[in-house]
């Protein structure tokens, strides 16, 4: 047993691990916004914008 | 036909060490340093071009040789170093064997083939067209080969990282929650698939259009792509070196994060933010919104400063409760002044940590900010900054944990233990003078990528300040200091490697360098107390100089367009 004593719960049931803790024990869910997040954001609104310029005639 | 598992018992720590992982983590961390010299080397030759009095190299040489540098210093030592971290976060630190050892031995070679074909590429010549390679410069076909391959292999050994995550936890080799420092591993790793995704995504169009296969990359979407991958990769570089600070705290001290869920969301700050500071090159880009800019570069990545910030407090202060525990309780510095400075893994990592916060990190913020960055955007400044972090904090935090890495993995006793006691502050000094004075030539409007600031021949002249030369002169003086500390690591590394006393049972029981609590590192747990009043001194002082400095910018930027 991990000695992570948590103060305020009881003995964690398996059933009720707290939210933000099954979250950042699931690397694959962490991957899934580590990558959808900046691809948004940073990539795809980026490049809208760019190619929303206006073509020289 | 399964690779059969070999496993040792560690005697420092009484983990069990796979041998494909612990060959890998060898091998990678070999290569990286073999590039590390000769990417330090280039770096020399490039600082000594631009001290005016010494001018060394001709036009041409310098342009060749500073796209040597960047390349092999940032990505190939920077990501080969990092290959090494994952195995010895997932594997060792988790007690379980690495996945799929093939693709990591495959993957391994790719990046060497890649690395070796884009240095190839650029000494011939052909493509000093600067890591960055921005279109419309073009390089030789194989130099964009290269990098992609370079990237897939990188990939490759993401890929075997979490593959290993799964296995462990499969196999039930740790209970519970994994230890912080791997939790920073799968934060860089995470990372890394952006980072390597954006390189692909943008080089593989590039390099078509190399052959004249396609007929133009059009330069702000690639500069907007190639920074996804060229900005996030330093990410990854923050979240492997925050990693390193937490385990080398917990080894050396036996500190324990002082709570695991604040450091562990802070990481989650950096997996959902960091990565959209990559939009801070683009802060003079025309055609872009200021909303993109604005919402990218500060909205949105002063949460992934609050990250930092939480592991800027977190890890003195783990190491603040971790000396009281042991007694050192007097004052508010005796835990810091009693600190094991003549450890290097120790010295390194805490001179990284505080070269990082003050110089880098609060520069950072500043130049990030749109308004400021028009003051220094292209200038000396830039470079000054980022040898602050990638140099200051990430290189030293990479060289403070190889004197864990040579005794723990390559079962060696470091050779040269006083030269070894010198070398992070040889190195922390010198890094720390560059990035000075080139941020100081910066801000008196020393352009960067400039051969010739005279201006010799040109028909449009500009006069610099005689301080610019003065300063290009020291950064100059800092940089012969740092590739003496350079030289002094690898002195040492290759020394030990090859030639150190063997690690035996009977030498590590004399010798130790894991000490008490120092099995903290493999473990989920924190120090649960606050009574840090050193640290909270430390975190006031940052933030004076940080509201400070960047106050006298906002001053200084109303002097360089005064409203009249
Ligand atoms: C002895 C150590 C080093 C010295 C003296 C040094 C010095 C320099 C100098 C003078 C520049 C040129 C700035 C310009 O003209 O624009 C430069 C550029 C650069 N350095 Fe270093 N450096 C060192 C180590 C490193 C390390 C360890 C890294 C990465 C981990 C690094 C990354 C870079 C990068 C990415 C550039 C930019 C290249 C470009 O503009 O394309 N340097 N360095
Ligand atoms: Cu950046």
């Amino acid at each position: 047993m991990a000695k992570s004593a948590k103060k305020a719960a009881p003995e964690p049931e398996p059933g009720d691990i707290p939210f933000m803790q099954r979250l950042l024990d699931n690397p694959f869910i962490l991957l899934f916004i580590g990558v959808t997040v900046p691809t948004l954001i940073y990539l795809v609104w980026g490049v809208v914008e760019v190619a929303q310029i206006p073509l020289a005639k | 036909m399964a690779i059969a598992a070999v496993f040792r018992t560690c005697p420092d720590t009484g983990l069990k060490v796979h041998s494909h992982a612990e060959n890998l983590i060898k091998a990678n961390a070999v290569v990286a340093v073999i590039f590390l010299a000769v990417g330090g080397f280039f770096g020399l030759l490039v600082a000594l071009t631009r001290w005016p009095a010494v001018h060394l190299l001709p036009a041409d040489a310098f342009y060749l040789v500073l796209t040597a540098h960047g390349a092999n210093v940032l990505l190939f030592w920077i990501l080969f170093f990092e290959v090494a971290v994952l195995y010895f976060a997932s594997a060792i630190l988790l007690n379980s064997r690495l996945a799929m050892p093939k693709v990591a031995w495959g993957s391994f070679v790719l990046m060497i083939i890649g690395a070796v074909i884009a240095n190839v590429a650029v000494l011939q010549g052909e493509s000093s067209v600067m890591f960055t390679s921005y279109p419309p410069l073009k390089a030789v076909p194989h130099f964009y080969l290269g990098l992609i391959l370079f990237a897939v292999g990188m990939l490759g050994a993401v890929l075997v990282f979490f593959a290993t995550l799964v296995i462990a936890k499969d196999e039930k080799t740790y209970e519970g929650s994994v230890p912080l420092v791997t939790f920073g591993a799968i934060t860089a790793a995470i990372i890394a698939v952006f980072t390597l995704a954006s390189g692909a995504v943008i080089l593989i169009p590039t390099w078509l259009w190399s052959m004249d296969l396609i007929s133009e990359v059009d330069p702000i979407i690639y500069k907007v792509i190639w920074w996804g991958f060229g900005h996030s990769s330093q990410q990854v570089n923050v979240a492997v070196q925050v990693a390193i600070w937490y385990a080398i705290a917990a080894m050396v001290l036996g500190a324990k994060p002082l709570s695991e869920k604040v450091s562990r969301a802070a990481f989650l700050l950096y997996i959902v933010f960091l990565q959209l500071a990559s939009a801070h090159h683009l802060l003079v880009e025309p055609g872009i919104s200021s909303n993109w800019k604005v919402f990218n570069t500060s909205y949105a990545f002063y949460l992934a400063v609050l990250g930092s910030m939480i592991h800027g407090m977190s890890i003195p202060g783990a190491i603040e409760a971790a000396q009281r525990r042991r007694g050192l309780t007097q004052g508010i510095f005796e835990w810091l002044r009693k600190a094991p400075w003549d450890n290097p893994a120790f010295s390194g990592m805490f001179l990284s940590l505080i070269l990082f916060g003050f110089l880098g990190g609060i520069t950072g913020v500043v130049m990030g900010t749109e308004q400021i960055n028009l003051i220094i955007h292209n200038t000396m400044y830039v470079p000054g900054h980022f040898h602050a972090t990638v140099v200051a904090g990430t290189t030293l935090a990479f060289m403070a944990i190889t004197y864990l890495l040579i005794p723990l993995i390559f079962r060696r006793e470091l050779v040269f233990k006083r030269l070894a006691k010198w070398q992070p502050y040889l190195f922390g000094i010198g890094a720390a003078g560059i990035s000075l004075f080139m941020m100081g030539a910066g801000t008196l409007g020393v352009p960067r990528r400039h051969w010739d600031i005279t201006f010799t021949d040109a028909p449009l002249t500009v006069e610099m300040p005689g301080t610019a030369f003065l300063m290009m002169g020291l950064n100059g003086v800092f940089a012969i200091l740092a590739a003496i500390g350079g030289l002094a690591y690898i002195v040492v590394v290759v020394g030990s490697v090859f030639f150190g006393k063997h690690r035996d049972e009977a030498v590590a029981k004399a010798n130790p360098v894991i000490f008490d609590g120092g099995e903290a590192v493999t473990q989920y747990g924190s120090e649960g107390t606050i009574r840090i009043p050193g640290t909270i001194v430390l975190v006031a002082i940052f933030f004076t100089s940080f509201v400070l400095y960047y106050f006298v910018n906002w001053k200084y930027l109303s002097e360089v367009w005064p409203l009249r």
